[in-house]
């Protein structure tokens, strides 16, 4: 799950990670009040939308920059009046772009020196693991490939956490100068404590700053979730921004089903995550594009699969649909019926491939063959993928 | 022959009077495996389908019964206390089904498990079955068929479509693990692969792995300088977008690490036999065994 850069802000905050003093506001006139209270003529606003590559977008009014350093509260109410409600197009908005709801004001400070730093879990020591570096600001994959020896690895014991000693020692290794070295000490810990306490995933720092007056802070942080600790966190799922999602992927997880949209245009509804996913390997092998990765899960019910059914059938690019089920928990009979309730609630416009295997697999291709849909069966998985991709062409 | 469960096996349930548990462990039941214990806290005294007994701690479970293997189908929130209070009664091998523990709970287990005598498998896994011996988990058990092929894999449904095409050449299985589609898991792809290349009754193995980590290359490396049986591996997630996590929690390209084009060419490197799709994969092991 993503989140806005405000949000990241009102994280920091609460865990006591020094960063730019700011707020957050919805209409030209708040934003104009954050300005004045800050009390300063160094100012920056910034569109909140969760895509990159906000300062070189532009928005389809024609306006340019979706970050702008600007001088007075005046100057920042009228750039204010410019990106609220407009739509933003970046790099990696595509065409469409993103409505921009809400934008940051914050001090613009003067940078003496970027670092990086960021904490992650180590999958291969099963710990956390901060990896910081002296090269901030920059894109911290190009500074691993041609200068691995500037960046640092710490692993956290997962059982004690961060202790103050290696916090001290990773402000060293930055070439933190030592008047600032508790200050980067506290951040540090701050930061690992909130990474833990909302079970984050990632935390980015990029840059972490020293600024010219002196001051450590952490100018921007990306955060990643573990969705499976979200239960624990409505403080986080509070975060979530649905109009920044794929409107398919929201309507899935409104159905407790795990989907990701593709561009291509074979849909596929399939059981596990492994062979969703292969699946979608062998309908690429065969020729075709997948429309999605949709994974109905071990226990789904017959409702399930139906709102399942129906988001594939409502994607106005999919040309043809694969059902690919190898029952284990999931009982065939169960997906055949769900296949059948949706089909005659929505039509089925485009040519349908069912292949059924595992428990059930006699009752479930006796409901369909007596259901009298259209469809065509296929007999394993290469077979299934074959029609599928001849369907759809 | 088989790795890590047999005829021997008695088995508890942890979570066995909930609706996945109780269904899960009669159908373990009904293919045969010995059943010998279920626990859930404040059902202690119940008996479970007219034969086992169910405890209200592990502790008790284990001193009772002997039970040496558990199977656990408690809710994400409260797994990673249950596989600790399993490990804390000294029971050897701790299968671990439940879906959605958060990452950080799962860290913690393996850090305190690190001085423990227990296995864990999983978790968020189907189990293991040595066919006709043994099931433990949640995969069909009339798709297995006795035999020497192991197999190994982070994914359920793409166990059960190597094992369908295994058992529909005419070629059973010794042991199948399922170690399961979570970032931390108890036990690797190497760790299985070491066991089935040490264990006489399975003569050749399939390795099925998926984008994300690098523990599908380290068992390649190892299986290239050290195992002497025929391997073939499949690798799912070839077409999946970096960044996203492909419904298993540990299934995600992250910063050009964990492709499935990486792994594959490791496992190539290795002299591994790679089936080109996931139809190939019981075809891709023939291919290598008739080398």
């Amino acid at each position: 799950m993503n989140i806005h850069e405000y949000q990241a802000k009102e994280l920091l905050d609460m865990f006591g990670v020094a960063n730019s003093p700011g707020g957050v506001a919805s209409t030209p006139q708040e934003a104009e009040k954050i300005a004045a209270s800050l009390n300063t003529q160094d100012l920056v606003i910034k569109a909140q939308v969760h895509a990159g590559g906000r300062g070189k977008g532009t928005f389809k009014n024609g306006f340019k920059g979706g970050v702008h350093l600007c001088k007075t509260p005046a100057e920042i109410r009228d750039t204010a009046a410019k990106m609220l409600g407009e739509t933003l197009v970046t790099h990696q908005t595509g065409e469409d772009g993103r409505v921009v709801r809400k934008v940051l004001v914050a001090k613009s400070v003067e940078i003496q020196k970027e670092l990086y730093f960021a904490i992650l879990i180590d999958r291969a020591i099963s710990a956390p693991v901060i990896v910081a570096s002296t090269e901030g600001g920059v894109d911290i994959e190009a500074v691993a490939e041609h200068t691995p020896e500037k960046i640092f690895h710490l692993p956290v014991d997962p059982l004690i956490g961060l202790q103050p000693y290696e916090a001290r020692k990773l402000a060293k290794m930055l070439g933190i100068p030592t008047a600032l070295l508790k200050d980067a000490a506290t951040l540090f810990e701050n930061l690992y404590k909130l990474f833990i306490a909302r079970d984050c995933s990632m935390v980015e720092v990029n840059p972490l700053v020293i600024t010219k007056d002196n001051q450590v802070l952490a100018l921007d942080a990306k955060f990643n979730f573990d969705d499976n600790a979200l239960f624990r966190h409505p403080d986080v799922q509070a975060y979530r921004d649905i109009e920044e999602e794929d409107p398919r992927e929201v309507e899935a997880s409104k159905h407790s089903l795990s989907y990701i949209g593709l561009d291509g245009n074979i849909a596929c509804l399939v059981n596990g995550a492994g062979l969703a996913m292969a699946t979608m390997d062998i309908i690429k092998h065969h020729g075709g594009e997948p429309a999605n990765f949709l994974d109905v899960g071990g226990g789904a019910s017959e409702q399930q699969v139906t709102e399942a059914f129906k988001i594939l059938v409502a994607d106005s690019r999919v040309k043809a649909i694969l059902v690919n089920i190898f029952g284990g928990i999931m009982k065939c009979d169960v997906i055949a019926q769900g296949i059948i309730n949706a089909v005659k609630a929505v039509n089925l416009p485009v040519p349908l491939v069912v292949r059924l295997e595992g428990t059930n697999v006699d009752a479930g291709r006796k409901l369909l063959s007596e259901s009298g849909l259209k469809l065509t069966a296929a007999t394993d998985i290469a077979d299934a993928a074959q029609k599928v991709v001849a369907a759809a062409a | 022959m088989s790795i890590l469960v047999d005829k021997n096996t008695r088995l508890l349930v942890q979570g066995i009077t909930g609706k996945s548990g109780a269904f899960h462990a009669k159908s373990c039941m009904e293919y045969g495996t010995n059943v010998v214990a279920g626990v859930t806290p404040g059902r202690g005294g119940e008996v479970f389908e007219g034969k086992v007994p169910v405890f209200d701690t592990t502790y008790e479970a284990r001193k009772q019964t002997g039970c040496n293997a558990t199977m656990i189908f408690v809710p994400p929130a409260g797994a990673a206390d249950s596989i600790l209070e399993a490990v804390d009664a000294g029971i050897e091998l701790v299968i671990c089904i439940t879906e959605g523990i958060p990452v950080l709970d799962m860290m913690k287990v393996k850090a305190a498990m690190a001085k423990s005598k227990s296995r864990l498998i999983g978790p968020n896994c189907p189990g293991i079955i040595t066919p006709g011996a043994c099931k433990i988990g949640i995969m069909p058990g009339y798709i297995h068929k006795e035999g020497k092929v192991g197999v190994v894999s982070r994914s359920g449904t793409l166990t059960y479509e190597a094992v369908w095409q295994l058992s529909s050449r005419g070629h059973g299985q010794s042991t199948c693990v399922g170690i399961g589609g979570d970032p931390i898991n108890g036990t690797s792809h190497l760790d299985v692969v070491k066991m089935f290349n040490d264990d006489p009754g399975t003569e050749a193995f399939i390795m099925i792995g998926e984008i994300g980590g690098t523990a599908e290359e380290e068992a390649a490396e190892w299986i290239g300088k050290n195992c002497k049986k025929p391997v073939a591996a499949f690798i799912a997630g070839a077409t999946a977008p970096p960044g996203r996590r492909m419904g298993h929690a540990g299934a995600i390209v992250s910063g050009g690490k964990g492709t499935a084009s990486g792994k594959i060419e490791a496992i190539q490197a290795a002299g591994i036999e790679v089936a080109a799709t996931p139809a190939d994969m019981a075809d891709a092991l023939l291919r290598r065994m008739a080398r």
